[in-house]
């Protein structure tokens, strides 16, 4: 037998035993499937996580979705107020190969629209807003806080003995604008007698006006007060000083005065995200737009358990939540 | 509209007003010492916001907001050593220092308030005021101008006490003489960079007063609490043209149209996207006051400048 022929026979030899080998091995034997790979999500938003307020109100819903499992990874940059900054972060977690970066605030809309297109394989989230820029990777998501500011402003009106409401918003945009011109509906609604004043502010941080703001309302008349923005925390200390309500927005505010909140309208974004998230995952990248209301859970009024509100007040609350679902009500928005 | 000219509804603006010029009235007072002695300071707002967030968190934890206070004095003197050192020992150029320390003082402060407070709490706020009796026997007027905080008081007491320090005295002489012609002060034996650190040292002291007076005032601290304020009462200085009761009107001016604002908004009288544009008035009124005064008067002809004996 030649040399060559002979290692033709053994390598044919070798692979039969191979083959044989393969066909005889059971399931366990087969190479295991490539676990998926982590779920990354990061957050970009202008105030801190814990403002009980807009940011707080994201950064809960994104903690939701990670102890349910749908996010295996979640990092935050809070306190990005100035917008170069914020898109220097979205920029950062792009970069990083994170799923899905939320641009959380209005303001970065221009940035998001010049960093979006760099990355298309990564998809965007950003709110509150209702446009995507006619981008594949941007998702875009929206809250009807006038239902909410509805709901607290109905409450409001009852229970005011000089009927005087005030309101402090930020700026005249976005889900500030809608709570307050929600809330003022509701109130005149209730009791068309009420004056409801409302001051902006002309900022979302600016603590010290706020507080000056609710001082002027107060010597206005006003004891019952509401408002929108981080910045309403120098406002709820004035009310509390003065024994004047209070009803919040955006997340939970009875921590800022248990004694003074009556209730709050609560940003529940986990409703949204979790749509987002699915549809991420199964391809999605963006081009659509979530809008939050009560049906579905994306808005929720919580009362505070330490104060004693009349039934007959918190029925006519839950009516007017149900009326505003079923479309028997509207705010006019 | 004529409910608005109600003597109640003019002496609660006013007060509203005196409350909000606070801050600037002595960060400014501080920043205009220390321009006089030839240092420009672009920190204030940094120095500001130490300040407020250390007076806050003593007044949190300590329950004393007289403590908070000592350490909005204590933390605005220690960021003054540093100011100094970088400016006057190092000669670094003070506008980027600045800078640098405001950068510092907003993300320290914010870094500090999410490690160790988290979710704003109350803290205990300054409350002595003048006694009771004074306010019910004088009428509104008792009421424009008793019903403060103590703070307040001392802002517009310590006027005539810088216009005495820079007028009256050899320290005033000494800082005057160092921000116009450094060179002919070292000649007469002044200490340049003596007088120097020392007017470094009283105008960062002051922003931190200013910075716990304006967290004092609310109970709260939150991030950028200051909101621009520091920026502002750098304005305000070149606005009083670099004397202190020209500072005092300015800071009462800026106060007072901001109140204005306000109280016209809650009373209907401007309202929508009018109230967006009504806020940039204070701006407004003080880029046209500056732009008036810096064609009148000049500023302190060694400003910004690093002293070196060689020139």
């Amino acid at each position: 037998m030649k040399p060559q022929l002979a290692f033709r026979l053994l390598f044919a030899l070798l692979a039969v035993f191979a083959l044989a080998a393969a066909g005889c091995g059971n399931d366990d034997d087969a190479p295991e499937a490539e676990p998926a790979a982590p779920f990354r999500v990061a957050v970009v938003a202008p105030s801190a996580s814990n403002d009980l307020a807009f940011t707080q109100s994201m950064f809960d819903a994104v903690n939701v979705l990670v102890e349910d499992g749908q996010i295996d990874e979640f990092a935050i940059t809070d306190g990005t107020f100035i917008v170069e900054d914020a898109g220097a972060a979205i920029r950062g977690y792009a970069s990083e190969g994170y799923d899905l970066v939320i641009a959380h605030g209005s303001q970065y809309g221009g940035p998001l629209q010049e960093i979006a297109p760099d990355f298309p394989n990564t998809s965007f989230a950003w709110g509150t807003a209702v446009e995507t820029f006619g981008l594949p990777n941007v998702y875009s998501y929206s809250v009807r806080s006038d239902l909410g500011g509805y709901v607290n402003g109905v409450v409001a009106a009852q229970l005011t003995d000089s009927g005087v409401i005030g309101v402090i918003g930020p700026l005249e945009v976005g889900d500030a604008k809608l709570y307050v011109d929600g809330f003022a509906t509701g109130a005149r609604t209730q009791n068309p007698d009420v004056d409801v004043n409302i001051v902006y502010t002309g900022s979302f941080s600016d603590v010290a006006l706020a507080a000056e703001a609710a001082e002027s309302h107060i010597s206005a008349g006003a004891d019952v007060l509401t408002g929108s923005a981080q910045m309403v925390v120098g406002a709820t200390g004035v009310a509390q000083d003065n024994d004047v309500l209070w009803f919040g927005t955006q997340a939970n505010q009875t921590a800022l005065g248990e004694d003074i909140v009556v209730a709050s309208q609560v940003y529940r974004w986990e409703v949204v995200l979790a749509q987002v998230v699915d549809q991420v995952k199964a391809g999605t990248l963006g081009g659509e737009t979530f809008i939050m209301t009560f049906e579905g859970g994306g808005l929720d009024i919580q009362f505070n358990d330490a104060m004693s509100i009349p039934a007959a007040v918190l029925d006519s609350a839950q009516a007017t939540i149900d009326g505003l679902s079923d479309g028997s009500i509207s705010t006019g928005q | 509209m004529s409910d608005l000219f109600t003597v109640a509804i003019i002496t609660a603006t006013l007060a509203s007003g005196i409350r909000l010029a606070v801050p600037f009235l002595l960060a400014s007072l501080g920043e205009a010492v220390g321009q006089r002695a030839g240092v420009l300071n672009l920190g204030v707002e940094g120095v500001m916001l130490i300040g407020a967030y250390a007076a806050y968190y003593t007044s949190l934890e300590s329950g004393s907001a007289a403590f908070g206070l000592l350490m909005g004095l204590v933390v605005g003197f220690a960021m003054g050593l540093v100011y100094a050192f970088i400016t006057v020992v190092m000669h670094a150029e003070q506008g980027i220092s600045g800078i640098g320390i405001y950068l510092f003082g907003l993300g320290f402060t914010d870094l500090l308030f999410q490690k160790q407070v988290g979710t704003p709490k109350k803290a205990n706020k300054l409350e002595v005021k003048p006694p009771d009796w004074l306010v019910e026997n004088t009428g509104r007027a008792g009421e424009l101008l008793f019903s403060h905080t103590v703070l307040i008081y001392v802002a517009f007491l310590l006027v005539p006490i810088v216009y005495w320090l820079m007028t009256k005295t050899t320290f005033g002489l000494n800082v005057r003489a160092v921000g116009e012609n450094p060179q002919a002060a070292d000649t007469l034996g002044v200490s340049v960079n003596g007088v120097r650190t020392a007017a470094i040292l009283f105008g960062n002291t002051m922003a931190g007063l200013a910075g716990a007076a304006l967290a004092l005032e609310i109970g709260f601290f939150q991030q950028n609490l200051t909101a621009g304020r520091g920026f502002i009462a750098i304005a305000l200085v070149y606005f009083g043209a670099w004397r202190p009761v020209g500072v005092m009107s300015g800071a009462l001016l800026f106060g007072i149209v901001s109140s204005t604002v306000v109280t016209l908004q809650v009373h209907g009288v401007i309202s929508g996207s009018v109230s967006s544009i009504a806020h940039m008035a204070p701006a407004v009124l003080t880029v046209i006051v500056l732009v008036v005064v810096s064609r009148r008067i000049g500023q302190p002809a060694a400003l910004t400048k690093p002293f070196t004996r060689d020139g």
